[in-house]
């Protein structure tokens, strides 16, 4: 008895969950699949199209003979790569007419042209021409013509799915695609960011941890940049960062900090000269970097304020009787409670950040010294159109993404033995 | 009296005071008033006097009377400095001033005496100058949006840093971007759309979502630790490696400018956040209310729809409230997925706009007033059930 309960239980676990399953299945790993497949082959954008026969029908009167009808079909094969095997052709003429001469490849069966074309290299192109007659000697109605529309149909390769692989997509991702220009440029950003963005979360985690006037207040404001959307957040900042008419440079320039207006996000290198030494800063990478903490600290403030605001007050009670200073509170009672927070929200955001598209591209497109790979995988693919290589690239995000996860997750098995 | 407290509090408390003047100047500048000069120098030295003079004068006279002869004379000195100013300027540095002074007040030689006076300075004082910059920094960005929104190009290239705006102008003139935008750009058309596709996110997320969290949460079956990992792991990958195979599928299915391609990925992307945030959420209802259901010879449909539904519409709601947002900032799909300006989202089309290096500042802005206020919104109406969700990870980015 309790058998078939368990038994009907799984079943109907099986259908509860299948819906969902398949649905992530099918949208986000099969596509994570997918990459390793096209990555090994040698696929560019316009490849991807599957080439369509396709016919244009115009309809023309034949002078002198209104009983007649000249409808011309224009063929062409869509795609300029690949050949079409096969192409069948499928139209209806009105009642009560008949062509004229048919030509060979078809036939005619109840009022249904159907007609054979054989096979189309790739450009191929032809007008079809068919001439109508009424049997009874009157007008044909040209509209009802045309509003008929043939159908074609065919078979072809579709480049995805033969099995001819390459090796030279990874060959140039790691070769010919300045990849270690373009990792490090992901690691600066990713580390900068997330400690960045950590150390503004626990700045503003002690502010709201205090008792003043607008605390609540203060609260939602400091989570506005997270939660709002990023396209308008990325282009407010342009605006205020833009070199000529941005509200940033016009002040400074206005209380004289500087001489010169800074291109914040489209310069590359600004050298500062620092006790006769010239230090290289790479500038717009910390403008976006900086980007990055505004809008992601919130995070880390809500996380780190969670977790402060557990932390038993007899600690500091305590604290204060042994005569301790703010500051050793802080390094002997505060740190030690949020540090494991702090060890999963660097994990969660180096990850998350390491993957940082929308960010970068909206504010400088990845120029200037900005390349990430995210980046680089939306250019190999669609700014190049080579589809292959942009799937390498993903398959290195990925490999790289598995390698901290492995590690985030072992962490966080030591973290749950610990208590 | 300790010599480093009390260096201590005057350079602190008067750098206080000097970015508090710094940032009344620059919005004052932001409003058309032409000032050049922080005169860091001179007003660093005043701020040191003053607090100076508030050390030794003590609790000799009143708090208020104290503050408001230190206002008076800085006001005086700060009007001599800048010439000419509007009143509205010199109301604000005596608010100012009055606001500092009571803030310094409770200092004086004997606390300053005491064991880590010097630390408690420090931390007090980068508290409230936390406070001032945290916020000053954060609402910038959005504060700029909303004002370049009313301008007019003429007037941002004359003065780019003149904020200011002429609410006695005609409401048409004022509103000028808005209606642009609205009949120029079609963004009535986009923001039906958004909202189409958002909307249309959180049913079909929830419908998937609420089985599929009930069977994790409640049922047994062989893969069940497996699936709440994979959850989590599925969580972390970045629709950045999708793009691609999406993009080819996609586009060979024709299922590219097509508003239902964009709701099939937008639900799956947001299905393992809700699945998981759900069956936390079911795990937590009595089981013995089911376990009398099942007496009643409910089944697994009814047990749903009659128990668990009712009993989680908090966190059903929170967790549609989250698709939601997440849907409507979404970016990254819109962009791959939508090229056709007849079936854009509100990101894809404000993305667009700006691709055209002709399309004036304050129609872009006014797109993104458009596309910010129903996040921000919903984010300040309902903050309380949103804020604990938020720590549980729902919201990647």
């Amino acid at each position: 008895m309790s058998d078939t309960l368990s038994k009907i239980e799984k079943r109907t676990a099986y259908i509860l969950l299948l819906p969902a399953v398949f649905l992530v299945f099918s949208i986000i790993l099969f596509p994570i699949f997918a990459n390793v497949w096209i990555s090994f082959k040698e696929v560019g954008l316009k490849d991807i199209r599957i080439p369509e026969p396709r016919a244009k029908k115009i309809v023309k009167s034949v002078k002198e003979s209104p009983d007649k009808i000249k409808i011309i079909y224009k063929l062409r094969n869509s795609s300029l790569i690949l050949d079409i095997r096969d192409v069948m052709f499928q139209d209806k003429i009105p009642k009560n007419t008949e062509p004229l001469n048919l030509d060979q490849r078809c036939k005619l069966k109840s009022l249904i042209i159907n007609c054979n074309f054989g096979d189309w290299k790739a450009k191929y192109k032809e007008n079809f021409q068919i001439i109508l007659v009424n049997k009874s000697g009157t007008k044909i109605d040209k509209k009802e013509i045309k509003s008929i529309k043939p159908k074609l149909s065919g078979k072809s390769d579709n480049i995805l799915l033969n099995t001819n692989f390459t090796l030279k997509n990874f060959k140039k991702v790691f070769f010919q695609n300045e990849f270690f220009d373009l990792l490090s440029t992901t690691f600066y950003y990713t580390f900068f960011g997330t400690v960045g963005s950590i150390v503004f979360g626990i700045l503003a985690a002690q502010l709201v941890n205090q008792k003043f006037f607008g605390r609540t207040f203060m609260r939602s404001i400091l989570l506005f940049p997270y939660v709002g959307p990023v396209v308008a957040l990325a282009y407010t900042w342009e605006l205020l960062l833009d070199p000529y008419s941005g509200t940033l440079n016009n002040l400074l320039l206005n209380f004289q900090v500087i001489q010169e207006p800074l291109n914040l996000l489209g310069q590359k290198y600004l050298t500062i000269n620092f006790f006769g030494f010239d230090l290289k800063l790479r500038l717009a990478l910390t403008t976006v970097i900086i980007f990055e903490i505004w809008r992601y600290f919130p995070l880390a403030f809500l996380f780190i304020l969670a977790r402060l605001q557990a932390v038993p007050k007899e600690l500091y009670e305590a604290a204060d009787v042994d005569g301790a200073g703010p500051l050793q509170k802080f390094i002997s009672i505060t740190l030690p409670q949020i540090i494991a927070v702090i060890s999963i929200l660097f994990m969660i955001r180096f990850i998350w950040n390491f993957n940082k598209f929308e960010d970068i591209f909206l504010l400088t497109g990845g120029a200037s010294g900005t390349r990430t790979l995210p980046i680089n995988v939306y250019e190999q693919g669609f700014t190049i159109s080579d589809i292959g290589m942009g799937s390498a690239v993903s398959i290195v995000i990925v490999l790289l993404l598995l390698i901290f996860m492995f590690i985030y997750f072992r962490l966080l098995g030591r973290r749950a033995d610990e208590n | 009296m300790k010599i480093k407290s009390l260096i201590l509090y005057c350079l602190i408390s008067s750098i206080f005071l000097f970015s508090l003047v710094s940032i009344w100047k620059v919005l004052s500048t932001l409003q058309g008033i032409d000032l050049e000069n922080f005169n860091f120098a001179i007003i660093l030295t005043l701020g040191i006097g003053i607090s100076l003079i508030n050390l030794i004068v003590g609790d000799k006279f009143h708090k208020a009377i104290k503050s408001i002869i230190f206002a008076i004379l800085f006001t005086f000195v700060d009007g001599y400095l800048v010439q000419l100013m509007p009143i509205w300027y010199n109301i604000g540095i005596f608010g100012i001033l009055i606001f500092y002074s009571f803030k310094i007040d409770k200092y004086n030689q004997k606390n300053l005496d005491l064991d880590h006076s010097s630390q408690t300075v420090v931390f007090e004082f980068l508290t409230l100058f936390g406070i001032v910059l945290f916020s000053f920094v954060i609402l910038f960005p959005f504060y700029m949006m909303i004002v370049t929104s009313f301008k007019t190009q003429a007037a941002l290239l004359i003065n780019p840093l003149d904020f200011s705006i002429n609410f006695a102008q005609d409401i048409k003139e004022l509103f000028k971007s808005y209606f642009v935008i609205f009949d120029t750009y079609k963004f009535g058309r986009y923001i039906l759309i958004s909202t189409f596709v958002s909307v249309g996110t959180v049913i079909v997320t929830l419908i998937f979502a609420i089985p599929a969290a009930y069977a994790v949460a409640r049922l047994n079956f062989f893969g069940k630790n497996f699936l709440s990992t994979s959850i989590l792991i599925i969580y972390m990958f970045p629709a950045i490696v999708l793009v691609i195979p999406l993009y080819t599928v996609f586009s060979q299915l024709g299922l590219r400018n097509n508003v239902g391609g964009l709701l099939i990925v937008y639900t799956a992307t947001t299905l393992p956040v809700a699945i998981y945030m759900l069956q936390g959420y079911f795990k937590s209802i009595p089981k013995e209310l089911e376990e009398a259901a099942i007496m009643d010879k409910l089944n697994w449909f009814g047990i749903i729809i009659k128990i668990i539904l009712p009993l989680s519409i908090p966190a059903i709601s929170s967790v549609a409230l989250y698709v939601f947002m997440i849907a409507w900032n979404e970016f990254l799909f819109s962009l791959m997925f939508l090229d056709n300006p007849n079936s854009f989202t509100l990101s894809r089309a404000i993305q667009y706009l700006s691709g055209d290096a002709e399309t004036p500042r304050q129609y872009l802005m006014a797109g993104s007033v458009v596309v910010t206020i129903p996040v921000l919104f919903i984010f300040v109406y309902f903050e309380k059930y949103l804020v604990s969700g938020l720590t549980a990870g729902s919201v990647k980015g």
